[in-house]
């Protein structure tokens, strides 16, 4: 039977403010429990919330961002359920007016770049956490993360592939992370996707049965929970039975998707306008000012990167895959501008290295100056491509420049060519069989002379002079 | 006049001109506490010590008498306002030995405007109740007849100010908690605009119509007051922005030429013969004073008690969900798990009252019946609310009576909640408007006890509704009453 994967995500974003979304408590990740509270987030008798004007900003960021029209006039709602990390009773959150709808968002589809459609962004405030006790039946509550504020992304359901999926969260965490709005750290917890999905015959405009599967805390995870839901509803519409609606929780330990809770035990929460929030107004200069300062987004980037520095669209792709990259791209580039050459050294060099220790390009020893000057190095013939990566090693080792190491370590090319003609000498004649051979037609051992003077030089040897008086000095003696 | 019936504006002139120590007031006020509010009840907490302390401060010239209006005034505070470091009980179990470790903005600006606070007054148990007899604390009796009710849910500060337990009094006001216990317990109360004074402190009942106010012995002392809770507090986001206007000043500009509006719908059936001649006596004052009446017409009036109390109670459904043993409050002893914590320290910690308005709520918020229930009472609001815009254009006040009943016995309609409910009819649609009410005495029942008017004006118009209150006052002899509890 064949049958199409429908899937709609929903991402919490844990937004980058100071302060919380309705208190002045801080929200920093990691302090004793307990510490970033006080009678408002806490829920005390009489308290009320105060709305972060910031989380309005960085909101706006993002709806203008994914192309999403911005309401007027939005609302806070309570959703109210009963838990111990919800020390209100209920979550502010929005519901019937959100801040931002209908907006959209390019990735790279399964055939070919496709738009997926934002159906609303809207926000909202964290719970706290429950610490359970290990050895006795005690559990303990954290209010620290109680009213971090949240930004919901939610998705049309235009995915229809878990690769679609994980590039769309991909898209979305890049954005975020441009905008300087959200770390984006799924392990963490700052970055938080559930997942809605429906199988359906291709052509049907009708949807199926969705299942809702939470608890997807990675990239892979994510991935492979969508490719286990899609197994799971497959196997059982084949063998003619129906999916149940129902909420479905990842297990990373098995590699499975098991049941939560059904539609008849799905809460029922009793949403209303929170009558303590007046309505958020955003006015058309409001909008216009968070537009003015929005940085250029991975999207025009990309093809800026393309028109002006002449890049191909794959190194284009990569380099901008995060703004601190872009950004170090661009600063060698000011400093040498040979963009190629410099997007080589990146994404091949550099890359490795950092991907290697799992090092965060903020985190990269090498400035953007000292690999510009390295570039340059090579370019002016002062180093030659061989010893110029040996000199990178040391500068990713040491964050030393390159004149420096070049110095100390007495890596200069050899560029005299007296010098290389008499080492040409040593070497031709400690070697008469090769030479001779070379010289009745085998030419393919012009390489095992070149490697042989660069031996003798410890590499230092300018290659293109190497060259050019090996062949001179190979010629055969008329 | 004795000390205790002295209005705070008397009171703090023997203050100033140093005839009288504020240690002797407050020390007079607490002996008479001692005495009385074992038979009235109108005190949860008493306040002794920490009164006769800040007494001290004033006497020992260690605080400026003469910095506010307000300074070495001894109040009582409704137990719905937090004030740090003393208990806030909200009349409820839940909350029996509940501290908080903030101010109310109110209490807060009250502190810095010297009063002195005697104690925490009884109410209805979170305000919800028109009697004060659903108080976890017992009922507050009425100072004029003791096996009558004091009113709710502000009974117990009305009954305070009424019977000379303190000066004056913070009620708060959410369908007429303050009222009408301010009309049956014979004293001023002002229910100011939804939006004029902060409700950061006040421990939420309906958010959207809770606010603070005033219960005075006389229109003055409500002016002195609520100069002082006036004002914008960046805590309290519904707080609107606006200047506070001289309401002490107003009160001395003539009503000649005001249009005060009678609304026809008020003149409901079963209203208590008493209370319509009072009424009638008291469109008649206006008229000696140079007012004209005008009929206005308000048409949903009828709605007001089903729509506030769909409103009331989903709010209340929702703020209350807050208390569930985990943080603070009443904690169920015997909870297993998780559900039964939660069960058994709400069964255990609310009150029939505040049970049933949670249910009632938690019902019309349901996925089902929000749009019948919820959605619909909030249309029904907004047309309330223009009734009042539209007869407003006819009128600069409306007269009316505060409650179509006089106070009636303790126990009366404690199994009766519909015909509890139907006594705030008069109070509810300025609640649900939002606009300000002021009730004022005007006369007393066949059983001499009290009644009052009340006086509604459009949003933010306060001063002229103390006004016209203030020149009635003085042209009745009504005030200040004095009952006969001793």
């Amino acid at each position: 039977m064949e049958l199409e994967p429908v899937i709609g995500l929903e991402v919490h974003a844990q937004l980058l403010t100071k302060s919380k979304i309705f208190c002045g408590c801080s929200t920093t990740f990691g302090a004793s429990p307990n510490l970033h509270t006080c009678p408002v987030c806490l829920a005390m008798p009489g308290v009320l919330p105060v709305l972060n004007k910031e989380v309005v900003e960085f909101t706006l960021r993002m709806a203008l961002a994914t192309h999403c029209h911005i309401s007027p006039i939005s609302r806070f709602a309570r959703k109210n359920y009963f838990y111990p990390d919800l020390p209100k009773g209920y979550q502010i959150s929005q519901y019937e007016l959100p801040i931002a709808r209908n907006g959209w968002l390019e990735i790279e589809g399964d055939e070919a770049p496709k738009r997926i459609r934002i159906h609303r962004i809207h926000m909202e405030e964290d719970s706290g956490k429950l610490i359970h006790d290990e050895f006795q039946p005690v559990s303990y509550v954290d209010f620290n993360r109680t009213g971090v504020p949240l930004m919901e992304i939610v998705s049309e359901p235009d995915i229809r592939s878990p690769r679609e999926a994980s590039g769309y969260l991909r898209a979305l965490r890049e954005i975020l992370r441009y905008l300087e709005i959200c770390d984006g750290n799924m392990e963490e917890g700052s970055f938080r996707c559930d997942a809605n999905i429906s199988l359906r015959p291709p052509g049907r405009e009708q949807l199926g049965v969705k299942a809702e599967i939470k608890n997807l805390n990675s990239f892979k995870n994510v991935q492979k929970a969508l490719e286990f839901e899609i197994r799971r509803q497959r196997t059982l519409l084949e063998r003619g039975e129906s999916i149940v609606q129902e909420t479905r929780l990842w297990d990373a330990g098995r590699n499975v998707t098991v049941s939560m809770r059904g539609k008849e035990e799905a809460h029922d929460y009793r949403y209303f306008p929170d009558p303590d929030l007046v309505p958020v107004v955003v006015d058309e200069s409001w909008v216009e000012e968070v537009r003015q300062a929005l940085p250029e987004l991975p999207e025009s980037k990309k093809e800026r990167f393309s028109s002006q520095w002449g890049l191909p669209s794959h190194d284009a792709q990569v380099l901008i895959s995060s703004r601190s990259l872009a950004d170090y791209f661009e600063a060698v580039v000011k400093a040498f501008p040979r963009p190629k050459m410099a997007s080589n050294w990146i994404l091949s060099e550099l890359l490795r290295e950092l991907n290697r220790d799992e090092r965060d390009m903020d985190a990269c020893p090498i400035t953007p100056q000292n690999l510009a000057e390295l570039l340059q190095l090579i370019e002016s013939g002062v180093l030659s491509g061989k010893i110029a990566k040996n000199v990178f090693q040391s500068m990713y080792e040491t964050g030393d420049s390159p004149g420096n190491i070049v110095k100390k370590q007495g890596l200069i090319q050899v560029t005299d060519e007296g010098a290389i003609e008499a080492v040409i000498a040593e070497v031709l004649a400690e070697n008469p069989e090769e030479v001779s051979r070379y010289q009745k037609g085998k030419e393919k051992l012009f390489g095992f002379f070149v490697g042989q003077v660069m031996k003798k030089t410890k590499g230092k040897a300018n290659p293109q002079l190497v060259n050019d008086l090996l062949r001179k000095k190979l010629q055969p003696v008329k | 006049m004795p000390l205790h019936s002295l209005p705070v504006h008397e009171l703090r002139h023997l203050l100033v001109q140093k005839e009288i120590k504020v240690s002797e007031v407050v020390q007079a006020y607490l002996d008479r506490v001692e005495t009385l509010n074992v038979k009235i009840n109108a005190y949860v907490t008493v306040m002794g010590e920490s009164a006769l302390k800040e007494a001290g401060l004033y006497d020992e010239g260690r605080k400026d008498l003469n910095a506010s209006p307000l300074a070495g005034v001894p109040l009582a505070i409704k137990d719905v306002l937090c004030l740090r470091g003393t208990r806030t009980t909200c009349g409820s179990k839940m909350l029996e030995n509940f501290v908080p470790p903030y101010d109310a903005t109110v209490i807060e600006w009250m502190k810095s405007a010297g009063a002195v606070f005697l104690g925490k007054t009884n109410l209805d148990e979170f305000a919800m109740g028109s009697s004060n007899e659903n108080s976890a604390f017992g009922p507050t009796r009425n100072p004029w007849n003791l096996s009558k009710v004091s009113g709710g849910s502000s009974g117990g500060s009305a009954a305070a100010v009424a019977a000379g337990l303190c000066s004056a009094a913070l009620g708060t006001d959410t369908g007429g908690s303050i009222r009408q216990p301010a009309s049956f317990c014979g004293v001023v109360g002002l229910k100011p605009t939804y939006g004029r004074v902060s409700r950061y402190g006040l421990v939420a009942f309906a958010s959207s119509l809770d606010q603070v106010g005033p219960i005075a012995r006389d229109v003055e002392d409500a002016a002195l007051l609520l100069q002082t809770m006036a004002g914008y507090d960046s805590r309290d986001t519904t707080c609107v922005d606006l200047p506070v206007p001289d309401y002490m000043g107003g009160l001395k500009k003539s009503i000649g030429g005001m249009k005060l509006g009678i609304p026809k719908e008020y003149l409901i059936d079963g209203i208590h013969p008493d209370v319509a001649l009072s009424m009638e006596k008291a469109i008649e004052t206006f008229r000696t004073l140079g007012a004209e009446t005008v009929e206005v017409s308000l048409p949903h009036t009828h709605y007001g008690v089903a729509a506030y109390y769909i409103i009331a109670p989903a709010e209340a459904s929702s703020n209350l969900a807050r208390y569930d043993g985990v943080k603070y409050g009443h904690r169920s002893t015997d909870a297993r798990d998780l559900l039964s914590l939660y069960r058994r320290s709400r069964s255990e910690g609310f009150g029939a009252e505040v049970k049933r308005r949670i249910m009632l709520g938690t019902y019309a918020l349901s996925a089902g019946y929000y749009d019948a229930y919820y959605k619909k009472a909030s249309q029904v609001r907004t047309l309330i609310r223009n009734d009042f815009l539209k007869a407003f254009e006819k009128c600069d006040a409306i007269i009316a009576p505060v409650a179509p009943i006089p106070p009636f016995d303790i126990g009366e309609k404690v199994d009766d909640p519909l015909q509890m409910y139907l006594s705030d009819i008069f109070t509810l649609p300025a609640s649900l408007a939002g606009i300000p009410g002021i009730s004022v005495p005007c006369g007393f029942s066949g059983e001499h006890l009290p009644i009052g008017l009340q006086i509604l004006g459009p949003h933010f118009a306060e001063e002229s509704i103390l006004r016209l209150a203030h020149h009635f006052e003085r042209a009745t002899d009504h005030h200040p009453g004095r009952p006969p509890v001793e």
